[in-house]
């Protein structure tokens, strides 16, 4: 809302407050400040005549008059310092000798900012410039300057015009909280800043005499009210007949609306949008004689079409509220008028018309038809519904004053039931929520001021609420307007002693401890956006590339990319790239964040919702929790370049799957999960680099390099290692306690043995082998070679590993110890024909 | 060298001139370590005059014994002393061998970071935890009746629309990207018995599309508390301390009356700070209110009995005028140089 400090203080007294003391005060009271809203035009701007004028065609083919402009009275300076008589160069031909019009004097500023000197052009020195409507920042009218006879003005020569124009003023601009429609008036406001200031508010609901209106057909015909409201409560409608359509818009009115971000759209019009923002009532008006009998207010009929003043056809829905006339509807009630029977410059007799319209009618039309206007967005946050009859005499008052009309007595006076049952506001309620000891008197003070009826009862307050102000509706608002009012200020500072905590939970400690992990081992964490393309997602998020369900938003910002992640590899890839086109070459990265997992079948939603302000049911709990898919949260990390830069003494080494099994590790080691890794399978990986990771038996992710092609698709290098983890299953499914082994100090017995098998038997199948072969001795065991060449025949390896025995209870025999050993490589023999290298 | 076939004093005084000399003229352990053999090993002169002392009649015994034992005495402690200077030497050397210019070590791995983001998330909770309160979750994609109706907003009212809220496909099965942390209010108070006091920081959406300022995803940390005689008191209470523990004591908070759905009464709190960016003025930190008495209704919690606060606030703003951030860009990019401007701490 954009309050003209101007009008402002007509109804409470600004004094010699500033825009910023204004905005301060209403932002005491509960409304933001926005902006400030100026005209930007300074410097000398007066009133001047055009004494002659000679008309001179250029070589481009315009022709520019060269005037003689009095800018002052005979004999006296200019307001620039220069004589009374200015010569102007203008390219405009809407003047003729004697017109009086706007001149911007050397030394002006017009918005742009664009100042104005004297200055050579067409041969002439221009000694200033002769406005128009739209070089003041008035209005867009720029087909000529502004003579000011046409909007009624014949001011003194070397008046001042920013003055006479109403460009001295400012707007405040302030955000209106939904709850607060009056507030969306001049009216409101005003009563606000009062409020804050303590000075005094006079309502300007009362400034329009009393119109007699009777006699004009208005029905309310609601068959299918909306949440068992009737969508119009209140109807009032005036006449006015006679009107001269083609006066000028006052200035001050003009300057007024044009602050507040209203065009100004002929005098009429105009006199409709000044009062609404006065009052806060919106008003329509009808050229009567275009109207076709009485006015119905009823619901649209089903296929019904009406084509609005924006010249749209709209096809109209059964909830719709409409206006209609004998002829079919003439409007969208409380949204937007038909075309037909506008106000227009050649309108006669006017039929205005204030009505009540229930909020949410009013809301879902105008959502449904993306139509959002001023009139809607005020009855959508509650209408004064007292205030209707007020604001049609107003419009009547003004059209009588400003377009030289008479009021007519057909009219119709029907006034929504202004009756609200009181709110019983027990004493002490206030202060028990507020923590402050207000005084009954502060009490009773700060509700009488906002306008509400306080009666005192035994043990409190019954408190009629004002009719503008639908938001309160129980004590707790109540309580609300009293802190307001008293001042928030006050609210002393009390910290609460919670009952003891659990601290964070095993899950939340893990998580951190994975994530500074990752961090201490050189991985930099990054977040990305879950939104994917859909085709994204199938490549990445299938490990065996089936066809997987995902979760589709309905309004996304890029349809491109409407479905939620499934994985966290397509943002780290999009990171990585993002970073390589900045110079990042080198690059391990990882994000915790969650995915989206719809299993297949399941129709994830409700059909309805619970209500509001109530419980639901168990069943209803139940069917909502049910109603969400999975979002596990999971662990990602992409490298991509060098893992060791080269350096002194050092090659570097290239990233590769064996980081990401590494990072995997890290990650498991740094939760107390033992990592199981065994050759895998994922549509997006490299077929021959890619590990399953399994914890107790379970897939919990996958590690390796991706599909050299989708590297090349993501404009990365052929090699990118990425793994990523269910990191809340991994926690899960690690040990809750770690019990511990009795630490043995007997001495140790080395041993080595090699082991020759099958190229393609896995490594950790063959340890395994051995470790369960040579029993309890064996205390570790290490895979430290795997050699292949000369001496081991083709298609076989020979795998070194270096095993620890150790006795509890006594040193071992060097004996012991190889039985131990080949007991081991038996059990390796027996599963993978594996032999001992001589 | 010959053999002595008696000892004589001038034998004896020969023998240690020459292990002397040999000794001095050793410049390394390994020529000490010949010196040794030679000069007393068992086929050395001394060793050879010791031997001699068995010739020796018994009345001279005492006299050679000194002149012989003396001498080896003094060989000995000449050799220690040598082979000390050697070893010290030697070692010295081989540090100096070894000595490495530091300056010219590079790093195995380059330095990993947290997101300041995540590590704002983390000391914001641990503030709380310290308090007692717990740190609550909940989904992303939420139920509608969590995210919105439990909240106060009603179906038609302008609050709900002004939260540009991501719909799930099909719009009419009412699942939403949650459009705060608030649902978990909600969830907490379904699942918990009064008195409750979490906080509930995660990530949040809303359909603003990317600029200096807004970002579609983000994250905010959401704080409730539902007790007996709770007051707006408690809530300043407890927003002054986190701010106190966040920005530093001279911190100073400010409520303002602005309205939310799901808090009455409602309040804006801008917070002051000597050191922020552009100076010490005060900057909007979030909402808070206490809670509505239809929120603690869709919970099942009596607000004649029970009443509550709670609050939210974004950390991509606070990490903004915390630490200085101009652009959302840089937090949501995932530019590397981002984090490691931070490392493990901010």
């Amino acid at each position: 809302m954009r309050v003209p400090l101007s009008w402002l203080n007509e109804y409470t007294p600004t004094e010699s407050d500033d825009a910023a003391a204004v905005h301060a005060a209403l932002v005491s009271v509960g409304f933001e400040e926005e902006d400030v809203h100026a005209y930007d035009v300074t410097g000398p701007v007066v009133v001047g005549q055009v004494l002659e004028f000679v008309e001179e065609p250029q070589s481009n083919g315009k022709t520019i008059r060269w005037c003689q402009v009095q800018v002052a009275p005979e004999g006296e300076t200019a307001a620039d310092g220069g004589p009374a008589v200015h010569g102007i160069v203008c390219g405009a031909h809407n003047f003729a000798v004697g017109d009086k019009v706007v001149v911007t004097l050397p030394g002006a500023v017009l918005p742009g900012p664009f100042p104005i000197a004297a200055r050579k052009t067409y041969g002439h020195v221009s000694d200033g410039m002769i406005a128009s409507v739209r070089e003041l920042g008035l209005g867009d009218e720029h087909d000529g300057i502004l003579v000011l006879s046409t909007i009624g003005l014949d001011p003194e020569i070397g008046t001042d015009a920013i003055a006479l124009l109403g460009l001295d003023d400012v707007a405040v601009e302030i955000n209106v909280t939904p709850d607060r429609g009056y507030a969306f008036s001049l009216r409101g406001v005003a009563r606000e800043y009062s409020h804050a200031t303590g000075r005094p508010f006079a309502d300007p609901a009362d400034l329009a005499p009393e119109y007699p209106g009777e006699g004009f057909p208005v029905v309310i015909d609601d068959a299918r009210p909306v949440r068992g409201v009737v969508g119009a409560s209140g109807f009032t409608t005036r006449t006015v007949r006679g009107v001269d359509a083609s006066r000028p818009t006052p200035t001050w009115m003009k300057s007024r609306l044009q602050l507040a971000g209203i065009r100004s759209n002929g005098l009429l019009v105009d006199i409709t949008n000044y009062v609404m923002l006065e009052l806060g009532q919106p008003i329509h008006g009808y050229d009567l004689d275009r109207l076709d009998g009485g006015i119905t207010v009823r619901r649209a009929e089903p296929g019904e079409t009406l084509r609005t003043l924006d010249d749209q056809e709209r096809r109209l829905d059964p909830e719709d509220l409409l206006i209609a006339d004998d002829s079919g509807p003439i409007g969208l009630a409380g949204v937007m008028g038909g075309g037909d029977s506008e106000l227009s410059g050649t309108t006669a007799n006017v039929l205005v018309e204030a009505a009540t319209f229930d909020p949410v009618t009013i809301a879902r039309t105008a959502r449904r038809h993306k139509l959002p206007s001023e009139a809607s967005k005020r009855f959508e946050r509650g209408v004064d519904p007292a205030v209707g009859v007020r604001a049609a005499d107003r419009v009547v008052q003004l059209m009588v004053e400003l377009a030289g009309g008479t009021a007519d007595p057909l009219g119709s006076t029907l006034v929504a039931p202004l009756e609200r049952a009181p709110i019983a506001f027990p004493a002490g309620f206030a202060a028990g929520l507020v923590g402050v000891d207000y005084t009954d008197e502060e009490i009773e003070t700060s509700l009488s001021k906002i306008g509400a009826d306080v009666q005192p009862i035994e043990g409190g307050w019954l408190v009629g609420a004002p009719t503008w102000r639908p938001d309160l509706t129980d004590k707790w608002t109540l309580a609300e307007e009293v802190a307001r009012l008293v001042g928030y200020g006050r609210i002393p500072s009390v910290l609460p002693v919670a009952p003891p905590g659990r601290g964070l939970t095993r899950h939340q400690r893990l998580r951190r401890s994975a994530s500074n992990a990752l961090a201490a081992t050189g991985f930099v964490e990054v977040t990305a956006y879950p939104f994917l393309a859909e085709q994204v997602n199938r490549t990445y998020g299938s490990p065996d590339g089936s066809d997987i369900p995902l979760v589709r938003l309905a309004n996304a910002l890029d349809a491109s990319q409407a479905t939620l992640r499934t994985t966290l590899v397509p943002g780290l890839l999009e990171v990585a790239k993002r970073n390589r086109s900045r110079g990042r070459t080198d690059l391990a990265i990882f994000e915790t964040g969650s995915v989206f997992l719809p299993e297949p079948g399941i129709e994830y939603g409700t059909a309805a919702s619970p209500a509001m302000a109530v419980r639901p049911s168990d069943e209803e709990i139940a069917a909502i929790e049910a109603s969400i898919p999975p979002q596990p949260r999971r662990i990602g990390v992409l490298l991509t370049g060098e893992r060791t830069p080269a350096q002194p003494g050092v090659a570097p080494i290239v990233a590769g799957i064996a980081d990401a099994i590494e990072a995997v590790r890290t990650v498991a080691w740094a939760v107390g999960a033992e990592l199981e890794l065994v050759q895998g399978a994922h549509a997006a990986y490299h077929a021959g680099r890619t590990a399953e990771l399994r914890v107790a038996g379970e897939t919990v992710g996958y590690a390796g390099e991706l599909l050299p092609a989708l590297a090349e698709e993501a404009d990365l290098p052929r090699v990118v290692a990425v793994a990523e983890l269910d990191l809340d299953r991994v926690i899960s499914l690690a040990e809750g306690v770690v019990h511990a082994h009795a630490i043995r100090t007997m001495p140790a017995a080395t041993q080595d043995l090699a082991l020759v098998v099958g190229a393609d038997v896995p490594a950790g199948d063959v340890l395994a082998a051995v470790r369960e072969g040579a029993g309890a001795l064996l205390e570790s065991i290490e895979l430290v070679d795997d050699y292949r060449g000369q001496g081991i025949e083709a298609g076989s390896k020979s795998l070194l590993f270096a095993l620890r025995f150790r006795a509890d209870d006594r040193t071992l025999t060097a004996a012991e110890a190889s039985e131990a050993k080949n007991a081991g490589a038996a059990a390796a023999s027996e599963r993978f024909g594996a032999s001992m290298r001589a | 060298m010959s053999e002595p076939t008696e000892i004589t004093e001038s034998a004896v005084e020969q023998a240690v001139s020459d292990a002397l000399a040999a000794i001095a003229a050793a410049s390394d352990s390994a020529a000490l370590k010949q010196v040794r053999a030679q000069h007393t090993g068992e086929k050395s002169p001394l060793a050879q005059l010791n031997a001699l002392l068995r010739s020796v009649p018994n009345e001279q015994k005492a006299a050679f014994g000194k002149l012989v034992g003396g001498a080896r005495g003094r060989v000995n402690q000449s050799f220690a002393a040598r082979e000390s200077e050697i070893v010290e030497a030697e070692q010295s050397a081989r540090l100096d061998a070894e000595r490495v210019d530091v300056t010219a070590i590079g790093t195995v791995r380059r330095p990993g970071a947290r997101h300041p983001l995540t590590l704002l998330q983390e000391e914001i909770a641990d503030i709380f935890v310290g308090m007692g309160w717990e740190i609550a979750e909940g989904p992303e994609l939420e139920h509608e009746w969590v995210n919105f109706d439990a909240l106060n907003f009603d179906p038609d009212h302008p609050a709900r629309a002004m939260q540009d809220t991501f719909f799930v496909e099909p719009a009419e099965r009412h699942l939403v990207l949650r459009t705060h942390t608030s649902p978990v209010q909600v969830r907490s108070m379904l699942e918990r018995e009064v008195p409750i006091y979490i906080l509930a920081p995660g990530k949040t959406y809303r359909t603003d599309e990317l600029d200096a300022t807004h970002t579609p995803v983000f994250s905010q940390f959401e704080g409730l508390a539902v007790d007996q005689g709770l007051t707006m008191a408690h809530l300043r209470g407890t927003l002054e301390h986190v701010a106190r523990l966040m920005f530093g004591p001279e911190a100073k908070i400010r409520l303002r009356p602005n309205y939310f759905p799901f808090t009455e009464p409602s309040a804006e709190l801008d917070i002051w700070h000597p050191t922020f960016t552009g100076g010490a003025r005060w900057i909007e930190w979030g909402g808070c209110g206490m809670v509505n008495p239809n929120v603690l209704r869709a919970a099942g919690i009596d607000p004649e009995v029970y009443s509550g606060f709670a609050f939210g606030m974004g950390f991509e703003r606070t990490l903004m005028f915390r630490n200085d951030v101009q652009d959302m860009h840089d937090m949501i990019e995932g530019d590397v140089r981002f984090s490691e401007q931070y490392g493990m701490v901010i």
